[in-house]
């Protein structure tokens, strides 16, 4: 493999890894803070030992987020020089702007959450968490419009051989972003939603009924339904979005070849990439794809076949992630209205069959997210800066591919040890579950020893 | 013009902020192993730095991507051309906040030395590795309109180790006087008496800095041409001098923050010499990448300054409160649940 090609690995290594940490961050710091939040309104304990529990498996999640995020900041320079300097005056504004908004605001209150139980008040405390989480959704919705620019350059004219900005405005409001923002961070809290409610079910079933993951397991419920029915209609308008402004990102992920109005969407389906057709093609619902995309049966969507060769996307990986993430999409939905229903009568503890599928079900929304990623990034190609700039140009030129494999190794290497290491400690704190219940609000003694 | 110099200006501030504040973590994870004897201790040196150690580093992120933002290409050409060490760097980086963040987590002997040494390791590297690149860059990169001729090897030259080594000396001292701050007792004493030991070292290595500076690199011409910007390095000696002066009278705080000064001033002291290069060429003067020639336009360096005036101090303020919160010592930290 050349330089190219493995720093593409690399890339997709080292940001699929960060993707397992990030989602789950922007979710259960949400829940953390509501739990200790509940704590704060009713004096009731068990809000407080759930904030511990679960803002425990967070901290062990957040590390490894944080750390991994460091390589995709240097990442940029180091293996897409071109890139970087093409449109570094467009692309850098808004990474320096997460680091200055976010990155400080989240680490510096993380610090204080977690050391600070017996040195700020309880409302303060709380506060800390907060700001956590809308610093992280923060941090998220940044680096979104940085990717929503990459994907939909607006605001810039091409000036002395690089890429200028010369409307902030426009690449901030840029509705790409926007929307792949609010479809990434709902994702996030389906995922913490199926963690809690996938741990709180291993102890059920383990356990029998306790009040403490029957309530954990109903507020992942809760979050769950909003979480898993906003995902879905934000990824329905940013597939609208991708129709309008990508026309070959969405003729692969619905595997559409020729050029015609009144599209159907076939339920069943599957492309035959050598033929550009596709091999099977069932159940059809007329109209109801030229409707998805542009709100109209009648809509004209243009086909693979109406874009030279060398401008599609590969088609079979971006068509099946997409409709893979769609079926699991649905799916969420469904377990979480299910949930919602059983958790809020009595007897949850005996839908053993239900509280295993839950557990089961934990890793799926990862899934998801990933598969969403790959086609947010596959079914961009060639290009990095969509209609701008070709991912063969943006590759480093004093970088050698002999370079990339020791760092290619160097990553699977630590990020395969980190990974067990994570798990290892996940694992284990999931497993022995909240600490013993403590005399009334025990964690928020303000006899904090001052020197 | 004036928006690239606001930059520069920013540019070395963020380092130097940077070195002030991940230094002592640096410097007391390095410094771990010498200083806390049992496990007791070992929580109360990671409790000193654990509140703080993330937030720092931000400032090492923010370096970066203002450096991405304000001046790309030499983003761009700065990590292609320092691949490799900017890969240990990330993987030390890495390395070193699992290891803060994992370590107490689990019970064990094995688990809990295995992440000892990450710290060690991770703390060392990246006080080491910051001193050879900046060193680098004060001398200049082999790199002309055709690219960059070196390796890893050519940046592991006399001077550039010597700027290594002499982080590494800033951070120990810097680090164990935080200690001394932040802790009683025994690590306290074990602590002031390693940062006076060490600070010989020190003074040995910044002269030594000083001198080969003038051989080695063009930093001094600016000097020359604006005397007053001596005040820059006239300040670090004075700072390194006072540093030893509180720190051997017992005054820990007041020694730390000399510490913080001369790291400060030793950064701007590297940064003046540079301008208006941000890296310059050891072999095509021509080929320097300056503020003008790597600058981004100016309408972003303005948005990037707007964001950078409402949103710097508003950090400042925040970062000097949480320092505030935890002023306490971390004497008692057996009787205490801390975190580590």
């Amino acid at each position: 493999m050349d330089t190219l090609a493995l720093s593409r690995l690399q890339f997709a290594v080292t940001s699929m890894f960060h993707f397992i940490f990030v989602p789950l961050t922007l979710g259960l710091s949400i829940m953390v803070a509501w739990m200790e939040t509940r704590h704060l309104r009713t004096g009731d304990g068990i809000y407080l030992r759930m904030a511990r529990f679960w803002g425990k498996l967070f901290l062990i999640n957040f590390a490894l987020g944080v750390v991994t995020g460091i390589t995709m900041e240097f990442q940029f320079g180091m293996n897409w020089a071109e890139y970087s300097k093409y449109v570094g005056d467009i692309f850098g504004a808004p990474l320096a702007i997460e680091a200055t908004v976010a990155f400080f605001l989240e680490s510096t209150f993380i610090g204080v959450w977690v050391f600070g139980w017996d040195k700020v008040s309880p409302r303060m405390h709380a506060v800390s968490i907060w700001l956590v989480a809308v610093a992280t959704n923060l941090s998220a919705l940044w680096i979104l419009l940085a990717n929503g620019w990459m994907q939909h350059p607006v605001g810039y004219v091409i000036r002395k051989g690089r890429a200028e900005m010369v409307d902030f405005l426009a690449v901030v409001t840029n509705s790409y972003g926007w929307l792949k923002f609010l479809h990434t961070v709902l994702s996030g809290y389906t995922i913490a939603a199926f963690f809690v409610m996938g741990i709180s079910a291993w102890h059920i079933l383990k356990k029998g009924k306790t009040d403490f993951f029957m309530r954990s397991f109903r507020a992942g419920a809760a979050f769950g339904l909003i979480a898993s029915i906003l995902v879905v209609l934000a990824g329905d308008f940013h597939a609208s979005e991708v129709a309008e402004s990508q026309p070959a990102k969405f003729a692969a992920i619905e595997s559409l070849w020729t050029t015609k109005s009144d599209c159907s969407y076939n339920l069943i389906c599957f492309p035959s990439v050598r033929n550009e057709r596709n091999s099977v093609e069932a159940l059809k619902i007329p109209g109801l794809l030229s409707f998805l995309a542009f709100g109209r049966t009648s809509a004209r969507i243009t086909g693979l076949k109406d874009i030279p060769k060398d401008l599609r996307p590969p088609v079979m990986g971006t068509f099946l992630s997409f409709r893979v993430m769609i079926m699991l999409g649905f799916l969420f939905i469904i377990l979480s209205v299910i949930a919602f229903v059983l958790s809020g009568r009595a007897g949850l503890e005996k839908r053993r069959l239900f509280l295993r599928i839950m557990l089961y079900a934990l890793p799926l929304p990862y899934i998801a997210a990933q598969l969403g990623w790959i086609v947010a990034e596959v079914g961009r190609q060639p290009w990095i800066v969509y209609g701008v700039l070709k991912t063969s140009d943006a590759v480093s030129k004093a970088v050698s591919a002999a370079q990339v494999w020791t760092s290619l190794a160097g990553f699977t290497l630590l990020y395969g040890a980190l990974a067990a290491a994570d798990i290892y400690l996940l694992a284990k704190t999931a497993r022995k579950g909240p600490e013993p219940e403590l005399p009334a609000a025990a964690g928020h003694n303000k006899s904090g020893k001052e020197a | 013009m004036l928006f690239q110099v606001i930059w520069f200006i920013l540019w070395g501030v963020l380092w130097a902020v940077f070195f002030m504040l991940d230094g002592f973590d640096f410097g007391a994870g390095m410094l771990l192993g010498r200083l806390a004897k049992n496990e007791a201790e070992k929580r109360a040196v990671l409790n000193a730095i654990g509140p703080f150690w993330d937030g720092n580093e931000v400032w090492l992120l923010t370096a970066g991507g203002a450096t991405f933002a304000a001046f790309p290409a030499t983003y761009a050409l700065m990590f292609s051309y320092l691949y490799t060490a900017l890969l240990l760097l990330l993987f030390s980086l890495i390395l070193r906040g699992v290891s803060i963040e994992f370590r107490g987590k689990a019970e064990g002997a094995g688990w809990r030395r295995g992440w000892d040494f990450g710290l060690f390791l991770g703390s060392l590297l990246p006080a080491l590795l910051t001193g050879v690149a900046f060193g680098n860059i004060f001398m200049g990169l082999p790199m002309d309109a055709e690219g960059y001729h070196g390796s890893l090897l050519t940046l592991l030259n006399p001077y550039g180790l010597l700027t290594g080594v002499l982080f590494v000396l800033l951070f120990l001292v810097h680090g164990a006087l935080w200690i001394a701050v932040k802790t009683g007792g025994e690590v306290e004493r074990r602590a002031a008496r390693a940062a006076n030991a060490i600070w010989y070292a020190l003074l040995a290595a910044a002269a030594a800095f000083l001198v080969s500076t003038g051989f080695a690199t063009r930093l001094y011409a600016n000097y020359m041409k604006a005397p007053v910007l001596l005040v820059l390095p006239a300040a670090a000696v004075l700072a390194l001098l006072a540093t030893k002066f509180y720190s051997a009278g017992g005054k820990y705080l007041r020694a730390f923050a000399a510490s913080c000064v001369t790291i400060v001033m030793v950064t701007f002291t590297g940064v003046a010499g540079l301008f208006p290069n941000l890296i310059p060429s050891s072999i095509a003067p021509a080929s320097s990448l300056t503020i003008f020639n790597s600058s981004s336009s100016v309408y972003t360096l303005k948005i990037m300054t707007v964001v950078a005036v409402v949103f710097v101090p508003i950090v400042i303020l925040y970062q000097a409160w949480a320092y505030r919160v935890f002023r306490h010592k971390e004497v008692d930290i057996t009787a205490e649940k801390g975190p580590y």
